[in-house]
């Protein structure tokens, strides 16, 4: 079997998944849908991180800070100065994020390892201050409510099943154009400065500048969802972009698995569906969280979607292995040595 | 195989959605959104229990109506609380729900009741602008806003002969608030705060702010939050100021009061509450609270108690039809109750109107009144009582509202430096 179809095998199912939780979800009921389009939301984030932490090997807490600045702006757009036009709202969300992402890379890019980690947490904690303290602009710590989703081309985004469709096809797009980043030959280099950065350098690729546009891609993406967030709470307060914010996106990138895109999904999705679902049911789902990590530590450090990816691979060898043996056993005994 | 996969992933779907509450004709369904995780889990532990303690003593019943409580946890986090709100709305189908615990848990959930058209009965958050410039149809708020009882101890610190102030209050909005209220109630009777000072939220070692309060001042208002309220009075006192020390409702209320010492004694702080109310129905709240949770009743806990005996009174006087939203929350918005704190009701605004109590911290030796609280207690001690203290203190509404809401700046500090 070539490498390229069992690749399309593997997108096929993912799209397959993808296709059952984009008919299945209105079907729901309606809190459930919110939990997915939470999970959704925060996925796009997951994913955004993935490309610095999994396929770079830059371990950032600080991409609370693009969601922050997502968020903020639709807040102020649509709430404070009453901007209708939805596109223009994603688009300023959108440039400001990027443009964010664009000035700290410059600072940040020059770190690597803890110290590029102590960078970017220091960037979260800046702008959790600037939520809380500029409250002219930012409400502080009341927040900004009546971030009531604008319509798009004359759909209302006010209907939960339009909402959710909308939410599904900005998450779909991010995950395709992702996709496609990561497959490319910048991906590949991306890769590539992960494993060996020195040997890149001497391969004579421009590292700086990879690392610097991986950063700044990441960033306008973690921006989109701060965007969704803002619209789907209808309200932006400091405590949605707080530390625990980045930390948290760290942790699903962490369980679902870096490097595979689709893993931080996942873990995006564990992590919401403990946060929303489980949280009333038991008081004390914190223990279960707290329990999934040690698990995912000490059994699967390569996140659930490399387990499972693992375990694939080890039991179609055993198959393969399997096959190469009774091919012996049947062969004629002349043959045997 | 896969078809297997599909079919049984489809079967979970169907189960996960098949979890909605079947509506029974007669029940309530209320809901209850606190900080049960985190750092605020205590506080809000003390909220749900007000509640549970009314639903107890009226065995889960109002009038012939079954009540079906559901507490959910938000970690103190507003969109967590929107979250959950809609979980309780869409999934539980509740008639009504109440929570929040800060200010911005308030100005997140009000909207939601507007969306869904579900009543939200706020317990707490106490942003003033929630029912002043930003108020909304389905809201109503049974505690009371930041500044309310602050204009009135600013009115009695005048007449204490106090003439010139200083304020430390949290840096926030609650804190803004706050300070805000009590500057306008004293400086309209011709007193000066002269300086303010504004310790970060959280603050434990205030070593940098204490030298920013003149020495020649009558007196110090403090409005402090959580473990502030414990640090500050013990290192205002050591740092050898003789003055009066006054304070807002979460300096002294009943959650932190238990774990202060002496150096809180003369301490002078308002609330709408004190544990230390003398009426037959305070005695009776906090022996039966303090009998069940081991603990003295605290205001979030007397919030509580009266959300839910205002509902059943709006659902007894509208004949128990909770289906009847409009009908039963247009009566609450009317009705007067005679509540644990005393007469209480709302205003247009649906902001309550009630008591505001100027209380001073005593140990009291023994057992107050026998109400099974731990002796030798301090207690907020009600030394006078404003009755009837609006939001908007005695201001007219429309006066009052063409101001901006408090803030860092406003009222401006015309007497700094002086």
């Amino acid at each position: 079997m070539s490498q390229f179809s069992s690749e399309l095998k593997r997108i096929i199912w993912v799209l397959a998944a993808f296709g059952v939780l984009a008919v299945v979800t209105p079907l729901l009921d309606d809190y459930t849908q919110t939990i997915i389009m939470r999970a959704l939301v925060f996925a796009i984030m997951a994913m955004s991180l993935d490309i610095l932490m999994g396929y770079t090997g830059l371990r950032s807490m600080g991409h609370g800070v693009y969601f922050a600045f997502g968020a903020y702006s639709a807040a102020i757009l649509i709430s404070t100065m009453k901007v209708t036009n939805l596109l223009a709202v994603f688009g300023v969300g959108l440039g400001l994020s990027a443009l964010v992402a664009a000035f700290l890379g410059f600072l940040a890019i020059r770190a690597v390892g803890v110290y590029f980690l102590m960078i970017t947490l220091s960037f979260s904690m800046v702008v959790w201050g600037l939520a809380y303290r500029w409250h002219t602009v930012t409400g502080g710590d009341n927040g900004i409510a009546g971030v009531i989703p604008p319509p798009i081309f004359g759909i209302p985004l006010t209907n939960p099943v339009a909402f959710f469709y909308f939410t599904f096809i900005i998450f779909m797009i991010c995950l395709a154009l992702l996709y496609l980043l990561v497959r490319s030959p910048f991906g590949k280099t991306l890769v590539g400065i992960r494993e060996g950065e020195a040997r890149m350098k001497m391969l004579g690729y421009n590292t700086w500048l990879h690392k610097y546009l991986a950063f700044v891609i990441s960033g306008t993406f973690a921006g989109i969802s701060g965007t969704l967030w803002a619209m789907l709470n209808r309200f932006i307060a400091p405590t949605d972009v707080e530390l625990v914010t980045s930390v948290e996106a760290l942790l699903m990138v962490a369980l679902g698995g870096p490097a595979t895109l689709v893993g931080p999904v996942i873990g995006a999705g564990i992590i919401m569906f403990l946060r929303y679902w489980v949280s009333t049911f038991i008081e004390r789902w914190y223990v279960i969280l707290g329990a999934t990590y040690i698990i995912t530590i000490l059994y699967a450090r390569e996140g659930i979607l490399g387990k499972i990816e693992a375990f694939l691979a080890q039991r179609k060898a055993r198959g393969e292995a399997d096959a190469a043996i009774s091919q012996v056993q049947e062969q004629p005994e002349e043959l045997r040595t | 195989m896969k078809a297997k996969w599909l079919v049984l992933l489809a079967a979970a779907g169907l189960a996960f959605g098949a979890g909605a509450a079947q509506a029974a004709p007669r029940e309530v369904r209320i809901g209850f959104i606190a900080p049960l995780t985190g750092p605020f889990a205590q506080v809000g532990k003390d909220q749900v229990n007000g509640f549970i303690l009314w639903l107890e003593q009226n065995k889960y019943k109002m009038g012939p109506l079954t009540v079906k409580f559901t507490a959910e946890d938000y970690e103190a986090k507003p969109a967590l609380a929107v979250a959950k709100a809609q979980k309780l709305i869409q999934r539980d189908k509740v008639h009504v729900f109440l929570g929040g615990l800060l200010a911005p848990t308030g100005y997140a959930l009000a909207p939601v009741a507007d969306q869904f058209k579900v009543p939200y009965i706020s317990p707490a958050p106490a942003g003033e602008d929630q029912t002043q410039r930003k108020r909304h149809k389905y809201y109503a708020r049974l505690s009371f806003t930041s500044g309310q009882c602050q204009h009135a101890l600013g009115d009695w610190a005048y007449e204490q002969g106090h003439r010139r102030i200083v304020t430390v209050g949290a840096d926030y909005a609650f804190g803004y608030e706050s300070v805000g209220g009590f500057q306008r109630g004293f400086e309209d009777k011709g007193g000066k705060v002269v300086a303010k000072v504004w310790p970060r939220l959280g603050t434990v070692d205030f070593g940098p702010y204490l030298p920013l309060i003149p020495r020649n001042a009558d007196a110090v208002y403090a409005l402090m939050v959580g473990p502030m309220s414990l640090a500050f009075p013990k290192q205002f006192k050591a740092a050898g100021f003789k003055m009066a020390l006054l304070g807002g409702t979460t300096s002294t209320d009943e959650f932190i009061l238990p774990n202060m010492g002496d150096e809180a004694i003369g301490y002078v702080t308002t609330s709408h509450y004190s544990a230390a109310i003398d009426t037959p129905k305070n005695h009776a709240f906090v022996r039966d609270f303090q009998k069940r949770f081991g603990k003295m009743a605290s205001y979030y806990a007397e919030n509580s108690f009266t959300a839910a005996l205002y509902i059943n009174e709006a659902l007894k006087r509208t004949g128990y039809n909770p289906d009847k939203i409009e009908v039963w929350l247009e009566e609450l918005k009317k009705i007067r109750v005679d509540a644990i704190r005393g007469p209480v009701y709302l205003d247009a605004y649906a902001n309550p109107v009630q008591n505001c109590y100027i209380r001073k911290i005593e140990r009291v030796p023994g057992d107050r009144n026998n109400l099974g609280v731990k002796p030798n207690s301090l207690w907020n001690i009600v030394i006078k009582t404003y009755p009837a203290v609006s939001q908007f203190w005695n201001y007219k509404p429309e006066d009052f509202l063409k101001h901006p809401v408090y803030d860092k700046n406003f009222p401006p500090c015309k007497f700094c430096g002086q």
